[in-house]
């Protein structure tokens, strides 16, 4: 398992479409992707699940994979976390 | 009786029609137990199946008329419905409890609408929206009800609807619909966002007032000032027509101006520029066409948080400003925080006077860990557009020769590391202080720019707290005085080859411009929305005529003297 913070820079925090490219990236991967803000948790396969977690600009979002493919998995969604995105 | 409603304006615009109603039909699905499970679970993927083709219908029809853009918040919808967390929680439901399956989706949808409403994120509220809409949707689809069209429409109408959905908006029959209001949304609901787009005239958020509003009532509808005139009298109908007209008249006057340079009559260029507080703003500085961004406030990378943004943080976002300018020039400020400025977690002490204080380059200079992260990241990104780096609030050389002295070690540190900088980097600093601008010969021998920031060199060269009601009357951007400190320091950049901007609120000023025109000023920074009237403007305007008229109002003894002249002196030009 690998498991890291990272900061949402994203001014609007995490809408529809960040919601859904991560969702999408995360389905490729067969290990279990699951987001934390504070206390609550999502299944990062699903746009909804991370939109209600309702991550805003400056959030500390914690990220775990585990399983297959956890690695690459995991750089590549983290990076995901910290990336802006068009409007 | 005529009557007012107000809400929020969305897309501006005028419309004057007959109201048209959109009825929502909002049963709420019951509670219904079902015998055949497998049999209900195929409905629903069925109805999920045939809601998709219509999306995906929207989709197209929305990637024609307003690009891709707008046309993902479909394809998030197609997704959406694909989503575990309503799709496979519905199937459950229906497979544990066996409850029908509009009950089934409708409650799974209505918790995570519930959750998305309570936000405090404005953004991540109006995305209940876009769940509503594809959950009122597939439910149409099991009750074998047809979504609504606009097809009845055959006749100019302004829409009056509780809410429009993304799918709404999209599919406004624009043959026919001059505008539409909303109880609810804000200006960041899709529906507002998508008006924008097609340029319709639109107002949100009127509250349940315009829920009295029938079909067939005559409304005004004044979106630019967020105005709903119902059954409007004779004289409220004469007047808003010529309003209407002159808006249109202006709108398309001032959309002539987009691709033109910014020059004056007698063919001097000059840069008019735009203020920008984040990426958000962007869009519509590159939409009004401006040569550039005049002033980045990075405030907001460090405010609404609860720690300092990393070196990574904010190199992705001015590498992304960077970029879009297309080779533009970006002129990006240095943390200016402290006076009226605010960071929580930053536990600055109380001040008396914290105008007089603590604040921009002199809290950078305090606090060089913070100062060295911002210009790592701004070095960084140099190597993505054309980056000019601003100090704020420079009172004395020293203080300029200090922070060049740490950008340089910044530089020579990531030189060594191997990074890429850009090989032309303008380094200039604001003139906010009276010590600045008199001292604006000496300084102009170690910057590349100056930028003028009118709000604090007025509060500090009249004495005078903006935040204080009792003395704002000394608020006098058209003061002879202030007009004579902005010559100084043009006066003084010139005689060293060095341009000057301005990035304060007179820039975007249509009384001021012509003065500043007059003094020589090379770059004009303001709001998006001003860059088109003020390049519109200028266009009329003649450098050479001004240049002389500039001088004879710096001897004049009050602001509206100059005021005065300025307005006469436009009134008998046009």
């Amino acid at each position: 398992m690998i498991s890291q913070v990272f900061t949402v820079i994203h001014p609007q925090g995490f809408h529809a479409r960040p919601s859904k490219a991560f969702a999408e990236k995360a389905y490729l991967f067969p290990c279990q992707v699951t987001l934390f803000k504070g206390d609550k948790q999502a299944n990062g396969k699903s746009p909804l699940g991370l939109l209600t977690l309702g991550i805003s600009a400056g959030d500390e979002i914690r990220l775990e994979v585990e399983g297959e493919q956890e690695a690459q998995a995991f750089q590549e969604l983290g990076r995901m976390l910290t990336q802006i995105y068009e409007e | 009786m005529s009557h007012l409603l107000t809400g929020v304006p969305a897309s501006p615009g005028i419309a004057i029609a007959k109201a048209y109603r959109l009825e929502m039909e909002e049963s709420i699905p019951q509670r219904k137990e079902i015998e055949d499970k497998a049999a209900e679970m195929r409905r629903l993927k069925e109805a999920i199946e045939s809601a998709k083709v219509d999306i995906d219908r929207i989709r197209e029809q929305t990637l024609e008329r307003l690009g891709p853009k707008k046309a993902e918040i479909f394809e998030a919808h197609l997704f959406l419905l694909d989503d575990p967390e309503l799709t496979d929680a519905a199937l459950a439901r229906i497979e544990r409890e066996g409850v029908c399956a509009e009950f089934a989706l409708y409650d799974v949808a209505a918790a995570i609408m519930d959750a998305l409403r309570s936000m405090d994120n404005e953004m991540l509220r109006e995305r209940a929206a876009d769940v509503e809409d594809i959950t009122r949707r597939v439910i149409n689809k099991l009750e074998g009800r047809a979504h609504h069209t606009f097809s009845e429409l055959s006749d100019e109408a302004i829409l009056f609807a509780k809410d429009l959905t993304p799918s709404d908006t999209a599919q406004l029959n624009m043959d026919y619909i001059r505008g539409f209001v909303t109880e609810m949304g804000s200006r960041t609901s899709h529906s507002a966002i998508m008006a924008r787009s097609l340029e319709l005239a639109a107002v949100v958020g009127a509250g349940t007032d315009a829920s009295h509003i029938r079909t067939g009532d005559t409304v005004i509808l004044d979106a630019t000032s967020g105005k709903i005139i119902v059954n409007p009298s004779r004289n409220q109908m004469e007047d808003y027509s010529e309003r209407k007209r002159k808006y249109e008249d202006d709108v398309l006057r001032m959309k002539s101006y987009v691709d033109r340079p910014s020059v004056t009559a007698d063919e001097v260029h000059v840069e008019l520029a735009g203020n920008i507080g984040g990426i958000d703003d962007l869009e519509k500085v590159l939409a009004n066409g401006a040569d550039g961004i005049g002033l980045f406030r990075t405030e907001f990378l460090y405010m609404g948080r609860s720690t300092f943004p990393s070196e990574e943080e904010q190199y992705s976002v001015y590498k992304h400003v960077l970029q879009k300018m297309n080779g533009k020039r970006v002129v990006i400020r240095t943390l200016d925080i402290g006076g009226d400025k605010e960071l929580s977690y930053m536990q600055l002490p109380q001040e008396m006077n914290p105008f007089l204080g603590l604040r921009a380059i002199r809290l950078c200079l305090d606090r060089e860990d913070l100062f060295r992260t911002q210009l790592r990241a701004l070095l960084r990104a140099s190597a993505h557009g054309k980056l000019a780096i601003m100090f704020p609030m420079i009172s004395i050389l020293s203080e300029l020769r200090e922070a060049k002295r740490i950008l340089n070690e910044e530089r020579i540190r990531l030189e060594q590391e191997g990074v890429m900088i850009a090989s032309e980097l303008e380094v200039g600093i604001m003139i906010e202080t009276p010590a600045a601008a008199l001292a604006a010969d000496l300084l102009a021998e170690e910057v590349d720019f100056f930028s003028i920031g009118t709000n604090d060199l007025i509060q500090y060269t009249m004495a005078a707290d903006r935040m204080n009601e009792s003395v704002s009357y000394l608020y006098q951007p058209h003061h002879p005085v202030i007009l004579r400190m902005v010559q100084l320091v043009i006066q003084a950049a010139d005689h060293r080859g060095k341009w000057v901007g301005m990035c304060g609120e007179m820039a975007g000023d249509a009384s001021a411009i012509p003065l500043l025109l007059g003094l020589g000023l090379h770059e004009f920074s303001m709001s998006a929305s001003s860059v088109l009237p003020a390049r519109e403007l200028l266009s009329r305007l003649s450098k050479q005529e001004w240049s002389r008229l500039a001088v004879e109002a710096l001897s004049m003894s009050s602001q509206q003297e100059v005021l005065d002249f300025v307005n006469n002196q436009l009134r008998s030009e046009a």
